[in-house]
């Protein structure tokens, strides 16, 4: 248990969380004191995912399956973080799903899944957190990026479409959330050591590690650690940014 | 009851005199009710009710009348 918990009281939701950087960011959070919710699509991971989490920090966790493509799911987490607690304090978007293809093999669904779980989901999630949030005086919205919805990547036209576009509803959220004390900001992960990236092939990932500044991999927990200062009163004032956590990389 | 307590937080929230009739105030015509003192109204109507509104329920609160209807699925 870490010496201070930045977040003790705090009631948050991850999506995406039975795994990689979703799993990491509910750890550190329930380290922290939080009150989780989670979220998944695997309703038999998510029942994993509690407990470990749960045994592992003494923390409050609850869960709900879900595809976050689908608008009710981040109302019903919502809504189980009100009935639970009368209250929502962090919302962090993280589900994501990656379908590399070239252009001119970019299929419809491609392109539909990954627009609808990538930034649609974040949309629905904005929503549905914002208000709630609202109500309670503040709160802290994170929604994951990435480096390549900043700087494009061949193979990933998407992909990056998707990830360019949670840019747009971070910034445009953080305007309009402002006055209720809701901080919105987007944290772009680099090349993460995830399932996701373990989808591509050798000469690829031998490509992205050399491109990297500081020659190694990130961690999902790198990643956590960014989002524990967004979550937490450390980043009070700081609202409608986009964190680069990529150890330098170049894209 | 149940309309007086929706009548107080639109006394409340559009600043209305306190013994106002909450009957044809309508959204985007009525003083005070543009989307933002929409937003302010719903989450009013929340705290009264302890309870949160579906989107289709807020973007449906039309009316003075509509919205009575809406809080008697909460009341």
């Amino acid at each position: 248990m870490p010496d201070a918990l930045l977040l003790e009281g705090k009631v948050a939701i991850v999506t995406g969380a039975t795994r990689g950087i979703g799993r990491a960011i509910a750890e550190i959070f329930a380290a922290h004191g939080a009150t989780l919710i989670i979220n998944g699509t695997d309703a038999s991971a998510l029942d994993e995912a509690v407990a470990e989490i749960r045994d592992r920090h003494s923390a409050a966790v609850s869960a709900i399956a879900g595809d976050i493509s689908i608008p009710s799911t981040a109302s019903d987490l919502v809504r189980q973080a009100f009935s639970q607690e009368k209250r929502l304090d962090i919302f962090v978007n993280n589900a994501a799903v990656l379908i590399d293809a070239l252009i001119g093999m970019v299929t419809d669904e491609a392109i539909e899944r990954t627009l609808g779980v990538n930034l649609k989901g974040v949309l629905y999630g904005i929503q549905a957190a914002g208000r709630l949030m609202s109500r309670g005086g503040g709160g802290s919205i994170i929604n994951l990026t990435s480096i390549v919805g900043r700087f494009g990547n061949a193979g990933q036209l998407a992909y990056a479409s998707s990830k360019a576009g949670v840019i747009g509803a971070t910034l445009s959220a953080a305007k309009e959330l402002a006055p209720a004390n809701v901080r919105v900001n987007a944290i772009a992960p680099g090349f993460i050591d995830t399932d996701m990236v373990r989808q591509l092939p050798p000469e690829k990932f031998e490509e992205r590690m050399a491109s990297i500044g500081m020659k190694r991999i990130g961690t999902p927990q790198d990643v956590a650690n960014a989002a524990l200062f967004l979550a937490s009163d450390l980043s009070s004032y700081v609202t409608g940014q986009v964190l680069g956590v990529d150890g330098g990389m170049l894209i | 009851m149940l309309e007086e307590r929706v009548r107080k937080v639109f006394v409340d929230v559009l600043s209305l005199k306190p013994d106002a009739d909450g009957a044809g105030l309508v959204y985007n015509e009525s003083e005070g009710w543009d989307s933002i003192g929409h937003m302010r109204l719903v989450a009013a109507l929340e705290d009264e009710f302890d309870c949160m509104l579906d989107m289709e329920d807020i973007l449906d609160m039309s009316s003075y009348d509509k919205a009575v209807e809406i809080m008697a699925k909460h009341a």
